[in-house]
């Protein structure tokens, strides 16, 4: 079937099997690749993305679901060339290795201080329970968050 | 990692599902947030062949007041609950339940209807409707009828909602104050409970302890015959036949049972 | 101005935060151009002779284009297990099950379809018969009264044995007043990088076959394909893409990459595999599971005079690594301390589960882990402060290198100044006193304090062979500069600081120097990453090549300036030589490459493996009425030598703190009776979260090493080897006084719990 929708702000129209999830439509149809699929029980993260500005697991929604919906990636993020506040603060902290988890750690990040500017340490950990890291023991990411939500604040 | 194919119908109205509900009825399965129903079709633990999405029916979703209770679209997801002002001043233990579920994006697209619909022993909203006494409302080829939350959930996985009704929307009475308990005991951040207990107004309704939500009925007969919250707490696992999982054996999970209602009781949440 | 030490954002991050990195499930090349899909049907039963797999059905099934079994790969050889002259080589995986079956998740048949998604609807289609074997589960079982032998042609279920049963001396204890036995878990463990395995193979009309695999050295990789496909090494061609994680689990190749490889070949098109999260979880090797006898004795004043330390290896099904990995541990049995008497022996078993490899740490956590939960037992049976039975017997300062019995050469330590730093960054005292006060009162929740202090092998691992590595600088007439390396990472930074260690002698600008590494036609050598080694071994190399390149450039300067080579200076402000005392005769680095290619390689020859060390110090908090434990604090002292670049090191050292936490009381690997797997999905095996570790407190130590120019140790593995024990001693230090001794990893709510029933009943013997 015939879905349109918005990715990272240019208008699509595709033709669809309604079991296609959202992660692989992004990758496989759209190209964008920055979203990862990490796990096959909605736990991980990898593959979070913004839909209409809240952070969702692509992985767990069907394409056919995001019909008439604004999706934001990772590779939406930056503009013109610039990083996000995020994503910089990411790269100032240290808060990643290996980048697997890293986009969907990034949009849940920028998800969460959508709606919270400025979390505590409490608050940032938990709003990332969401998104599993391997590499970095989340102690790097934290800091990113905090920083990102520091000079968005400012 | 998956779904089997299935065919796929978008609903445009409560009425307009109900009439696929009918036409399809034991192939089809109702889609909201599907973040109960995707990742079992992702596992092809369900295989419906027809899924009907209600997730754009406006008059399924949004939050009122009435009377002595709220009603909360079945639709709405956790996250509009758990922010929602008017649940968070008037009956904040549901508040708080939904706050509980997965993380922050499952939250952003599980619903309360479909959350309850899956009705996991292990889960928040089951267990806090239980303990709040609420009720569904269910939309069917009938018309209307209302369930309570101990009717509700039939058995593991199972309600009862017959294969051509929908569950349209929830019931609580409002229950403002700070005299509630929330406990769920999990390893992880965004486990389901180990056990849960959720207690409030004399009730205290017992997560992941049996098949279905259960009411710890001896603890409550003593909590109303005057007991303290501690002897009162030491009854909670009584008439329970637990699950032994790779998390707990019977006796632990028993124990944990006594030893969260008693927190509960005291108005502890954790 | 030094570069080194300071701390260089990486030069890898705008690419990986932006469009992300290129994995190999992302990579899109021509060569791949039309790929075919491969989906694999596995085993749902651990142990069983397969009698029949009916693939008709499947075949018919949309877009499939082939279905193989094991038949069909008759020509190719297994997968062997590595050190055939230490473990037995009879026990071999065939790259499909053939007639038997001997772990749930193996390989039994490939359905090759058009679409991914088709692969799932058609592998339920694949309908195999077994008929079941008994299932051998339990690795004491196993070795001694087994229900069934995996490989009745072995006669045995155990596939090797390291140190001589027969030579322990029943004496080793004599004299000695204290003396304490435990026999330990160190459990299975899931390494569960974020991306799981993977590979897209293509041949080309030249008959060479490319493929790309995610692994931690493509050299290793291709060695282990050609065995497995028969080949010519010269016709295989690996090309590592971005790694999501490793951990010791992506070394060589498994035989799912060999039949990915076979298929493409065999349909004359590419073909591709991703393997699900759950596919990963039982079929990408495991980690650890290792049951520990250990044995401590010594005097009341707090002098351990011997220690004994009997391994039980479980190899899973097949040996890998893993089933060699008790030598590594055997090798640093005694850890830091200076134990006058100490013997070690071990034994690998098979058992019908998850083949055993590599995990971060790889034999040495376990060493780490037993020793230091003898040290506390003992303390606990004298009645002194752990920390004081660990300076006490902590080997004094050493510069020069120190042989100890079972072999390893320490090159250099410091353990005691590691304890007390570690401990004063801890606040030792005060926490000391916070417990002594919540014990007092009867807190419900708990103050425990965990020590463990470790020393370590990096750069010697057997993995990855002679303690050697190759670099290849070349300076660009641009002025940029390009440098092939022999190692292969997968998030630990090279990119960023092999450039730094080139900067730091070329004066080239970091943003201006390209890495690259992973192909095997560019780098035909190259020993990998894991064990630790890359910075100490190819980062060394890195800058003795680029010294190297500055001596030939010298010589052209010298043409070019008619002056005479040991006139010039090289000055790496400029990036360019001068003559001494007149830096207007000068002539910039690049320049000299304009004629001729100014590039050097090097293969820099470590004289040994290096012993970083270090001491953990983990706070926790424990509910005694749910047996709930929440990790507070983690303080860690981590001496790897000199620091080259702090931001990364510390990276490193985060990242296993936090596994090696998760070992002690989160994650394990549960199968049932039967060998079914429980814990298959990230829903069941518990990942940890941010919200379950703390941020880390590092405490800076360096010494130097002398085995290389730059004093540098390998810093990647620490974190597992110092937290895991440093948390599991302190969720017992928690209930000591209630007059708990042990709790296995890991310290589940249940076992927690479960520990203190066990007390008044006298069970906690």
């Amino acid at each position: 079937m015939r879905i349109e929708l918005t990715v990272n702000g240019a208008r699509r129209s595709d033709e669809v099997e309604p079991r296609l999830l959202l992660v692989h439509y992004l990758r496989e149809r759209c190209g964008l690749r920055a979203a990862n699929v990490g796990c096959d029980t909605t736990s991980c993260g990898a593959c979070t993305v913004l839909v209409n500005g809240r952070s969702v697991k692509s992985c767990t929604m069907l394409a056919v679901q995001a019909a008439g919906q604004e999706i934001t990636t990772a590779e939406g993020l930056a503009a013109g060339g610039e990083m996000h506040p995020v994503q910089e603060a990411f790269r100032q902290q240290h808060g990643l290795q290996c980048g697997f988890c890293t986009p969907g750690m990034v949009m849940a990040a920028t998800g969460l201080l959508a709606e919270n500017p400025h979390p505590t340490e409490t608050e940032v950990r938990e709003g990332l329970e969401g998104n599993f890291c391997r590499c970095t023991g989340y102690h790097n990411i934290v800091r990113a968050v905090l920083a990102a939500a520091e000079t968005m604040s400012a | 990692m998956i779904p089997a194919p299935f065919e796929y119908q978008a609903a445009e109205s409560a009425r307009h599902a109900l009439d696929l509900l009918a036409r399809h009825g034991d192939d089809a399965k109702v889609l909201a947030g599907g973040h109960s129903l995707l990742p079992m079709m992702k596992l092809r633990l369900a295989v419906p062949s027809v899924v009907i999405d209600i997730g754009r029916v406006a008059e399924l979703a949004g939050i009122r007041a009435d009377g002595d209770d709220l009603v909360i679209g079945a639709t709405t997801c956790h996250a509009d609950v758990a922010a929602s002002g008017l649940v968070r001043s008037q009956t904040p233990l549901l508040a708080y339940a939904a706050a509980q579920v997965g993380d922050p994006q499952i939250r952003h697209r599980g619903t309360i209807g479909g959350s309850l619909a899956h009705a996991d022993p292990a889960a928040d909203l089951p267990m806090a409707l239980v303990a709040l006494g609420g009720f569904m409302e269910i939309a069917g080829p009938g018309g209307q009828r209302t369930v309570s939350a101990d009717d509700f959930f039939a058995g593991f996985f199972e309600t009862s909602l017959e294969p051509d009704e929908l569950l349209t929307a929830v019931r609580v009475p409002r229950r403002p104050g700070p005299d509630w308990g929330y406990q769920k005991f999990v390893r992880r951040a965004n486990d389901w409970a180990i056990v849960g207990v959720a207690a409030a107004g004399g009730r205290i309704a017992l997560a992941n302890m049996g098949p279905v939500p259960l009411r710890a009925t001896a603890a409550e007969e003593a909590l109303a015959g005057g007991a303290s919250a501690a002897d009162a707490a030491a009854l909670a696992a009584e008439g329970t036949e637990p699950a032994e999982d790779i998390h707990a054996d019977r006796a632990y999970r028993q124990h944990l049972a006594r030893v969260l209602t008693r927190r509960a009781l005291e108005h502890q949440t954790g | 101005m030094s570069i080194l030490g300071t701390r260089v954002v990486r030069t890898e991050d705008p690419g990986f935060l932006t469009t992300g990195a290129v994995y190999t499930d992302d990579v899109v090349d021509e060569r791949l151009a039309g790929a075919c899909h491969v989906f694999f049907v596995r085993s749902p039963i651990a142990h069983a002779r397969i009698t029949a797999v009916d693939t008709s059905a499947a075949r018919e099934a949309p877009g499939v284009i082939a279905v193989f079994t094991g038949a069909d790969l008759a020509d190719l050889a297994p997968l062997r297990p590595p050190m055939p002259d230490l473990v037995d080589g009879r026990m071999a995986q065939p790259l499909l099950a053939r007639d038997v079956v001997r772990y749930v998740g193996e390989p039994v048949a490939v359905v090759v379809t058009e679409d991914p998604y088709q692969g799932e609807d058609a592998a339920e289609l694949v309908s195999a018969d077994y008929d079941p074997l008994p299932a051998v589960v339990d690795m004491t079982a196993a070795a001694d009264d087994p229900p069934a032998l995996l490989f009745p042609e072995a006669g045995t279920n155990v596939t090797a044995t390291f140190g001589d049963a027969a030579a322990l001396q029943p004496g080793l204890f004599d004299g000695c007043e204290v003396v304490v036995s435990r026999t330990i878990v160190n459990q299975r463990v899931a390494p569960a990088p974020m991306e799981t395995r993977a590979a897209a193979a293509a041949w080309g009309d030249d008959g060479r076959l490319t493929a790309w695999i995610p692994n931690q050295g493509a050299q290793g990789t291709k060695g282990a394909l050609a065995a497995m496909l028969a080949l010519d090494p010269s016709s295989l061609r690996i090309i590592t893409p971005d790694v999501g994680g490793a951990f010791g689990a992506k070394f060589g190749a498994d035989p799912e990459h060999a039949v990915v490889c076979w298929v493409a070949r065999q349909l004359g098109r590419p073909a591709r595999w991703s393997e699900t999260r759950t596919e990963n979880m039982v079929a990408m090797t495991h980690g650890r599971a290792q049951l520990q006898t250990i044995t401590i004795g010594g005097w009341r004043d707090g002098t351990v005079t011997a220690y004994r330390l009997e391994i039980l290896q479980d190899s899973g099904a097949y040996p890998r690594f893993g089933a060699f990995l008790p030598a590594l541990t055997i090798l640093m049995a005694p850890g830091p301390y200076a134990i006058g008497r100490a013997e070690a022996v071990a034994r690998s078993v098979v058992t019908n589960t998850t083949p055993v490899g590599a995990y971060r740490g790889a034999g040495r956590p376990e060493a780490t882990a037993a020793v230091e939960r003898a040290i506390d037992l003992f303390a606990a049976e004298i009645g002194r402060d752990p920390a004081e039975v660990r300076r006490k017997n902590l080997l004094p300062r050493f510069t020069e290198p120190h042989r100890t019995a079972f072999g390893a050469v320490y090159d250099s330590g410091d353990y005691v100044t590691a304890l007390d730093a570690a401990l004063d960054a801890a606040g030792y005292a005060s926490l000391r006193e916070e417990q002594a006060r919540r014990r007092d009162a009867g807190d419900v929740t708990q103050l425990g304090i965990g020590l463990a202090s470790y020393v370590e092998i990096t750069g010697g691992g057997a993995e990855s062979g002679a303690p050697r590595e190759n670099a290849t600088v070349e300076v660009h007439p641009d002025g940029s500069a390009t440098i092939l390396t022999g190692t292969s990472p997968h998030g630990q930074g090279h990119a960023t600081v092999w450039a730094m260690l080139a900067s730091e002698e070329l004066g080239i600008p970091v943003d201006r120097i390209t890495v690259k590494w992973g192909d095997t036609d560019l780098i035909p050598e190259g020993g990998g990453t894991g064990g630790s080694r890359s910075l100490q071994q190819g980062g060394v190399a890195v800058q003795q090549a680029s010294r190297e390149l500055l001596d030939v450039a010298r010589e052209r300067a010298a043409a070019m300036l008619e002056a005479n080579p040991a006139d010039l200076v090289f000055e790496p402000e400029r990036s360019a030589f001068e003559v001494a005392g007149d830096p207007d005769a000068a002539v910039p680095l690049a320049t000299l490459a304009a004629e001729e290619r100014l590039v050097v390689r090097t293969v820099f020859i470590a004289p040994g493996a290096t012993f970083p060390f270090g001491t953990h110090v983990a706070v926790v908090d424990v509910d005694t009425e749910t047996g709930k434990v929440v990790l507070r604090r983690v303080i860690t002292v981590d001496d790897a030598g000199t620091v080259i670049n702090p931001l990364l090191a510390e990276g490193q050292r985060h990242g296993g703190i936090a596994q090696g936490a998760a070992q002690a009381f989160l994650e394990e690997v549960i199968y049932d009776a039967d060998g079914n797997p429980l814990t298959a999905t990230f829903a069941d095996y518990p990942f940890l979260s941010a919200t379950e570790v703390p941020s880390f407190e590092l405490a800076d130590m360096a010494t130097p090493t002398s085995y290389n120019p730059l004093g540098v140790k390998g810093i990647g593995e620490a974190g597992t080897i110092g937290a895991t024990p440093a948390v599991q001693n302190a969720i017992i230090d928690a209930l000591a006084h209630l007059g708990v001794r042990h709790i296995d990893m890991p310290a589940s709510p249940q076992r927690v719990w479960q520990a203190l029933q066990d007390v008044p009943a006298g069970k906690d013997a």
